[in-house]
C-alpha cells in the first residue's frame, strides 16, 4: 500500500498526490502517516480507492467526497465528510461538531460519540453514530437518515425537513417540529440496512424513529413562538 | 363655524387644516392596518428605500490648474480589474469593473439568469450564482461565473465548485446582515426544488449562519479546504453586510479573502422583512472608507481587492466607490432594470398586482409581469435572455463609459486611479461618511478639527 507521510509532504503534498489518482487506478488503497490534526485532510477525492489515515485528523476530513472510502484511525475534528457527496468515511474514534454537515450522499459512520450538530443540513447522506450525539443534532436536516446508537442532546431535529433519525437511547429533549413517529415494518428494515453498512451489532427493534411533524413547513402567524 | 356678533353680523372663522402625523405618516398607517390584517410581517424583496447618503452626495472636482483632464475621445482610460491576485493560481480577469451580484436562480427565472450570463459575458465581467446552486444555463452563458458559497449550501457539489472562475463565501447581505433567505413556497417549482432537495411548495428558509464554520479562525480553515478541493486555483472572495466594515474587513483578509465584497444596506435581496431591510445594517457609502482603511492598515490595499454593492446606477456610482478606494463595484438591482424589471409597459399588470411600475417589489410571490423574479413558466417565458442580455450589456458598457468620462475630467489614465482627493460632498454626513471635505471647505469632519 503506497504511504503518504504528511509530515513530510504536508496537506497539499498529501492531496494532490490523492487527487491526482485516477478512476481505474492500479493502487486502490493508500495510507496517510503523521495526520497531526491538521486540517482538510483528503477532502475533494473523487476516486474510488480507499485512504487509511492513521492518527488524529483536524475540521473538513474528506470534505465534500465523492466515491473514496476513507478511515481515520483517531478522532476526527469539526465537519467530518462535509457536504460529501458518495463513497464512505469512517472515523474510529470521535468527531468534533458538525459531523457530515450539508453531506448529500455516501455513508459516514463514526464509531465513537459525535458532538453538537451531527447532520447539521443533511441533504441526502446517511449517518451512523455508535455512539452519543450532542445537541441540535439533525437542525434543518433536509433528507437522508441519522442514526444514533446511544443518547441524542438537548433540540434533536430542529427544524428538520424530510430526513428520518432512529434513536436508541435517550432523547434529551426534541426541537422545533420534530415529533416520534411510529416504527414501520420499512423503517426497521430500512435501520437494518443502515446498522449492518455500518459494521454495527445492534437490534433495530431498540430503536424510536423521529422526524418533521410538518407544522411550519408554510408560515403561520400562530407558530411564531416556535422558531 | 358662524357665530353672532354684538352688532349681529355673521363671520367665518379660520379654520386649521387636517394634520397628518410625521411619525405615523400614511404609509406607517397602511402597514398597521396590513398587520392587523393578515398576521404576518411585511415581506418584500429589493433593498432601503428610505433616504439616506449616498454617492449623489458627493461631487468630483475635475481637473483645473493643478491638474491635467486626458482627451474624452483621444487618449487612454482602462477599466480592466484582476480579481483575486493574492492567492489564487487562476485570477479573474475582468474588462470593466463591474460585475454582476449573486442572485439565486429560484428567486430568478431561469430566463433571468441565463440573460445576466449572456450580458454580463459582451460586457467582459462576471456573473455570480445565489443560493440554490449553479444552473447550466447560467454556467453555458458565463465567461466568467462566480459560485456562491452559502450558509444553506443548496445545491452545493465540488463538481460545479471547481467549474467555477472563482468562489464567494457569503457571510452577509447588506439587505439583511444577521439573516438567512428566504424563498417562499410560490417559488418552489419542482426544479427549485430538486436542486435544494426540499420538497416542493414549502416556505424555504436559509440558514443565517454557516452550518460548519463560527468565526475567522474557523473561516481561515474553511477557506484553506476549498482552496485544497479546487487545487488553489480559485479567487476566494468573502462577501460581508456593510454592518462593522472596519473590523469585519480586517477579519477578512486575516482568514485569507482574496476579494472582499462589501454590500451596503442599499443592496437587494430576493425576499426578506421589510423591517430587516429599512432598520438594520449601514448605507453603502458609510462602508468604504472604514473598509479600505482596514485594508490600508494591514498594507493590503489592492492586494486583496475589495468589491463594492448597494445602490450601484450610473457610472458616477462607480467613479465615486472606485475614487473612495474600492477596485469594482457590484450590481444587482440595477441590473434587474436593464433586463426589464418593474418596466412601465406592465403597468397594467402591475396595477392588478395593487402596485406600480417602479415601485413592484413582491418579488418573493412570484407574479412578476416581466418574467424575472418568477418560476412560473408563462411568466417566465416573456422575458428573452438574448435581447435583455443585450441590454444589461448596453448598460454596463454605457456606466464604464461615464466612469471614464469622469476618470478622464479628473486626469486619470484608469478609472482605479480615481482617489478621495478628486472628490467633494455636499452635506456634512456624508462628508463625515466618505471622510472628504465638505464642498467649498477643507473640513472633513472627524479629521480635520471638530
Amino acid at each position: 500500500m503506497p504511504k503518504l507521510d504528511l509530515k513530510e509532504l504536508g496537506v497539499r503534498g498529501v492531496n494532490s498526490a490523492l487527487h491526482g489518482i485516477p478512476n481505474g487506478a492500479n493502487e486502490p488503497d493508500w495510507l496517510i502517516t503523521n495526520p497531526m490534526g491538521q486540517h482538510a485532510i483528503a477532502c475533494g477525492l473523487d476516486a474510488p480507492i480507499e485512504v487509511t489515515i492513521n492518527g488524529h485528523v483536524g475540521f473538513y476530513c474528506g470534505g465534500m467526497n465523492q466515491q473514496a472510502g476513507i478511515t481515520i484511525h483517531g478522532h476526527a475534528g469539526v465537519g467530518i465528510a462535509e457536504n460529501m457527496m458518495s463513497g464512505q468515511v469512517r472515523v474510529m474514534g470521535s468527531a468534533s461538531d458538525s459531523a457530515g454537515a450539508t453531506a448529500h450522499g455516501g455513508l459516514l459512520v463514526i464509531e465513537g460519540d459525535a458532538s453538537s450538530r451531527c447532520g447539521i443540513s443533511m441533504k441526502g447522506v446517511d449517518i451512523v453514530v455508535g455512539g452519543s450525539v450532542g445537541h441540535m443534532s439533525g437542525f434543518m436536516a433536509q433528507s437522508g437518515h441519522l442514526v444514533v446508537c446511544g443518547d441524542a442532546s438537548d433540540a434533536l431535529g430542529d427544524s428538520i425537513y424530510e430526513a428520518i433519525m432512529f434513536v436508541r437511547g435517550k432523547v434529551a429533549s426534541l426541537g422545533a417540529d420534530c415529533v416520534e413517529k411510529e416504527m414501520r415494518p420499512e423503517h426497521l428494515a430500512k435501520l437494518a440496512e443502515l446498522l449492518n453498512a455500518a459494521n454495527i451489532d445492534a437490534d433495530p427493534g431498540n430503536f424510536r424513529r423521529y422526524g418533521s411533524a410538518r407544522t411550519l413547513y408554510n408560515f403561520d402567524i400562530d407558530n411564531a413562538d416556535a422558531y | 363655524m358662524a357665530v353672532e356678533t354684538p352688532v349681529t353680523q355673521t363671520v367665518t372663522l379660520p379654520a386649521t387644516l387636517p394634520r397628518r402625523s410625521a411619525t405615523f405618516d400614511d404609509y406607517t398607517l397602511s402597514e398597521i392596518r396590513r398587520a392587523a390584517a393578515t398576521g404576518i410581517y411585511d415581506i418584500r424583496g429589493g433593498g432601503a428605500k428610505r433616504k439616506m447618503p449616498h454617492f449623489d452626495d458627493l461631487l468630483f472636482l475635475g481637473a483645473s490648474m493643478s491638474r491635467y483632464p486626458l482627451e474624452g475621445y483621444r487618449e487612454r482610460c482602462d477599466t480592466n480589474v484582476v480579481l483575486g491576485s493574492q492567492n489564487a493560481k487562476k485570477p479573474i480577469e475582468l474588462d470593466i469593473p463591474i460585475t454582476i451580484a449573486g442572485m439565486s436562480f429560484g428567486a430568478l427565472s431561469a430566463q433571468a439568469k441565463e440573460a445576466l450570463g449572456r450580458g454580463a459575458t459582451i460586457a467582459g465581467t462576471s456573473t455570480t450564482t445565489g443560493d440554490g446552486g449553479m444552473t447550466a444555463e447560467e454556467r453555458g452563458q458565463s465567461k466568467t461565473l462566480v459560485y456562491q458559497y452559502l450558509p444553506s449550501r443548496y445545491g452545493m457539489n465540488p463538481n460545479d465548485l471547481r467549474q467555477a472562475d472563482a468562489i464567494e463565501v457569503v457571510v452577509g447581505q447588506g439587505a439583511k446582515p444577521g439573516g438567512g433567505g428566504m424563498l417562499l413556497g410560490q417559488k418552489i417549482s419542482d426544479r427549485v426544488a430538486e436542486m435544494r432537495n426540499l420538497p416542493k411548495g414549502i416556505d424555504q428558509r436559509s440558514a443565517c449562519r454557516h452550518p460548519d464554520w463560527t468565526g475567522p479562525d474557523d473561516l481561515a480553515i474553511k477557506i484553506r479546504e476549498l482552496r485544497e478541493i479546487t487545487n488553489w486555483e480559485k479567487p476566494i472572495f468573502v462577501k460581508i453586510s456593510g454592518t462593522r466594515p472596519f473590523y469585519d474587513t480586517a477579519l477578512c483578509v486575516k482568514a485569507g479573502a482574496d476579494v472582499v465584497v462589501l454590500d451596503g444596506m442599499q443592496g437587494g435581496t430576493a425576499a426578506t422583512q421589510e423591517i430587516f431591510i429599512e432598520h438594520v445594517g449601514q448605507p453603502t457609502l458609510a462602508c468604504i472608507r472604514p473598509a479600505v482603511d482596514a485594508l490600508q492598515d494591514l498594507g493590503m490595499h489592492r492586494k486583496v481587492q475589495l468589491i463594492i454593492s448597494g445602490g450601484i446606477r450610473n457610472g458616477a456610482d462607480v467613479a465615486k466607490a472606485l475614487a473612495l478606494g474600492a477596485d469594482a463595484v457590484s450590481i444587482g438591482t440595477a441590473a434587474l432594470v436593464a433586463l426589464g424589471d418593474n418596466d412601465p409597459i406592465f403597468e397594467e399588470e402591475f396595477n392588478q398586482l395593487g402596485t406600480t411600475a417602479g415601485a413592484y417589489d413582491d418579488w418573493h410571490e412570484g407574479r412578476d409581469p416581466a418574467g424575472i423574479s418568477t418560476q412560473d413558466a408563462e411568466l417566465a417565458k416573456r422575458l428573452d435572455p438574448i435581447a435583455a442580455g443585450r441590454r444589461l450589456a448596453n448598460y454596463l458598457k454605457v456606466m464604464t463609459l461615464e466612469a471614464q468620462t469622469i476618470a478622464r475630467a479628473c486626469g486619470k489614465s484608469h478609472v482605479n486611479n480615481l482617489e478621495p482627493e478628486d472628490l467633494v460632498a455636499l452635506t456634512v454626513e456624508a462628508a463625515a461618511m466618505a471622510k472628504v471635505p465638505l464642498a467649498g471647505t477643507d473640513w472633513i469632519p472627524g479629521r480635520s478639527g471638530y
